[in-house]
């Protein structure tokens, strides 16, 4: 990436975008893209289309000595890329630390273990509740434990669907170094884009098991009539996903809703 | 949004009432309970900083500072605001000689950087907020459209409408209107009573207040001091003008108080 933008002043389209990414917790390539129209827009800045990358190593010149960076990363789900604010500093679960006890970030961690150590990158809730059990710091009760699964969820470091928890694409980003650390052994990396994986497909031969994310699959195979393993060349058994869909959430503002409904 | 919303919030404007100046002023509903173990702090005099600061390197400064901003925008994510006590028990810590040459490092940072301003909004017992800098201005992404704040923002407009302070049954008779039942369980909002008397004054969009010598007790709402710093009465004048047809300045009272008192920011 070009550093040709380290001594560049930020101004407030900078920091309208990087207050906006805080809040949505990460933000995939085409609603980045219209951010970063949007914030130029709104601050009167020469809007280049093309020029997002520059524009984000400009905030990051200045996030880095705060130990912060926005980082890119894939999701499992769409295989859209996205980006998040993260924090650099250490490779345990720091930002967490001031928003969650002690007993709390332990279970977070267990729901690591349990994703880490899965097949699909799920952790069922009831693994997960079972786990509150074994806590060493302080038990949590079963409610506590639902409690704390919502707020992980609404603090955008677990997803949750039909009472399965997954990382969140933002969590990915921000603990890939800390997984890779304290999972060596277990950790998986995807065949086809190298980079860290939790839902996936894999090999059936039990010789191979190589594990290709959902989207990477889908990247792979395309236009393929023979879909054989990249490693192993047996025959691929899995279904490869279509067409992935971008669900694009437009949002209408409250004052437009009034409006609309004005009688 | 709760659908039809607009069109019953049109019934629910009456006539404007001055605010009445016998409430007691205290944070009755949600003080924050924190632990009791905190080191008392008082702020070091400025010879003791100036002194403190020979023994800190530039590097150790700027790291302190580094921890602080980052603390302070954890907590934003949540509006929660930031007890002295807290920061310097958990961040600070053995720096406190140097608290405000950390906090004037931090200030600066947050304001260059992120474009938001650290306010301290309890001078007795020192708690801060953030609040943007930058205006609220509709765009992709944007939180504006939450339901949340469509909720808050109805509160806020009644409350300005009617002088500054409603008693608690307005507030729960309003959000009824709107089918917003604050004794059920609501779809989007859930224990809305939680979310009013709780969460809003948590983040000091609200303030609510006990009318002294009422049995049962019974509350008032005001502004919180969020709210003060962060919604314009401007665009809010001006928004309920559109809403009901009618030009902000037919508002005399209102229009006169939004003019007046000092704007938030504007980008």
């Amino acid at each position: 990436m070009m550093q040709g933008n380290m001594s560049q002043q930020l101004g407030n389209s900078h920091r309208r975008f990087l207050q906006t990414l805080m809040t949505c917790g990460s933000v995939d390539e085409p609603g980045a893209r219209s951010l970063h129209q949007h914030c130029c827009e709104t601050h009167n800045t020469q809007y280049v289309p093309d020029q997002l990358d520059n524009f984000i190593n400009a905030i990051n010149s200045k996030l880095q000595p705060l130990f912060m960076q926005i980082r890119k990363g894939m999701s499992e789900e769409s295989g859209q890329q996205h980006y998040a604010l993260v924090n650099m500093a250490e490779t345990e679960v720091t930002r967490m630390s001031s928003d969650y006890t002690e007993n709390e970030l332990e279970l977070f961690r267990k729901t690591i273990d349990l994703i880490v150590a899965s097949d699909n990158g799920l952790a069922l809730s009831t693994d997960i509740l079972n786990s509150a059990d074994t806590l060493t710091t302080k038990k949590l009760k079963k409610t506590e434990t639902e409690q704390l699964l919502k707020r992980l969820v609404q603090d955008k470091w677990l997803c949750e669907k039909q009472g399965e928890y997954t990382l969140s694409t933002r969590c990915i980003i921000e603990m890939e170094p800390y997984i890779r650390t304290m999972y060596p052994e277990q950790v998986k990396v995807c065949h086809i884009c190298h980079n860290i994986v939790f839902q996936c497909q894999t090999c059936e031969n039990p010789v191979c098991g190589v594990k290709i994310h959902f989207p990477c699959v889908a990247k792979y195979f395309r236009g393929r009539s023979v879909r054989r393993c990249p490693a192993c060349d047996d025959a691929w058994e899995h279904e490869v996903p279509g067409t992935v869909f971008y669900l694009f959430l437009s949002s209408t503002s409250v004052l437009k809703v009034y409006m609309t409904l004005k009688c | 949004m709760v659908p039809g919303l607009a069109a019953r919030f049109l019934d629910v404007m009456t006539q404007r009432k001055r605010a009445t100046p016998s409430s007691q002023r205290q944070h009755g509903v949600s003080a924050l309970q924190e632990d009791e173990d905190d080191i008392p702090f008082t702020q070091p005099s400025t010879s003791q900083v100036q002194k403190a600061l020979e023994n800190v390197t530039p590097a150790q400064l700027d790291h302190k500072a580094s921890e602080v901003v980052q603390y302070f925008l954890v907590k934003q994510q949540k509006k929660i605001p930031v007890r002295r006590a807290d920061l310097v028990k958990h961040v600070v810590k053995e720096y406190r000689n140097i608290f405000p040459e950390i906090m004037k490092s931090a200030s600066k940072t947050l304001d260059q950087v992120f474009g938001l301003k650290l306010v301290e909004i309890d001078n007795k017992n020192h708690l801060y907020i953030l609040i943007s800098k930058l205006e609220n201005v509709d765009g992709p992404h944007t939180s504006v459209s939450s339901p949340k704040v469509g909720l808050l923002f109805v509160i806020l407009s009644v409350i300005f409408m009617k002088g500054g302070v409603v008693r608690e049954n307005v507030i729960w008779n309003t959000l009824k209107k709107l089918r917003v039942d604050p004794g059920e369980k609501h779809a989007e909002f859930g224990d809305v009573k939680r979310l009013v008397t709780d969460e809003f004054v948590r983040q000091r969009y609200l303030e609510c207040v006990r009318i002294p010598h009422t049995e049962p007790v019974e509350h008032e709402f005001h502004w919180g001091q969020r709210a003060e710093l962060e919604v314009s009465k401007v665009k809010l004048l001006e928004f309920l003008g559109q809403l009901h047809d009618q030009d902000p300045q037919l508002w005399s009272q209102q229009f006169k108080e939004a003019h007046s008192s000092v704007n938030p920011p504007s980008s």
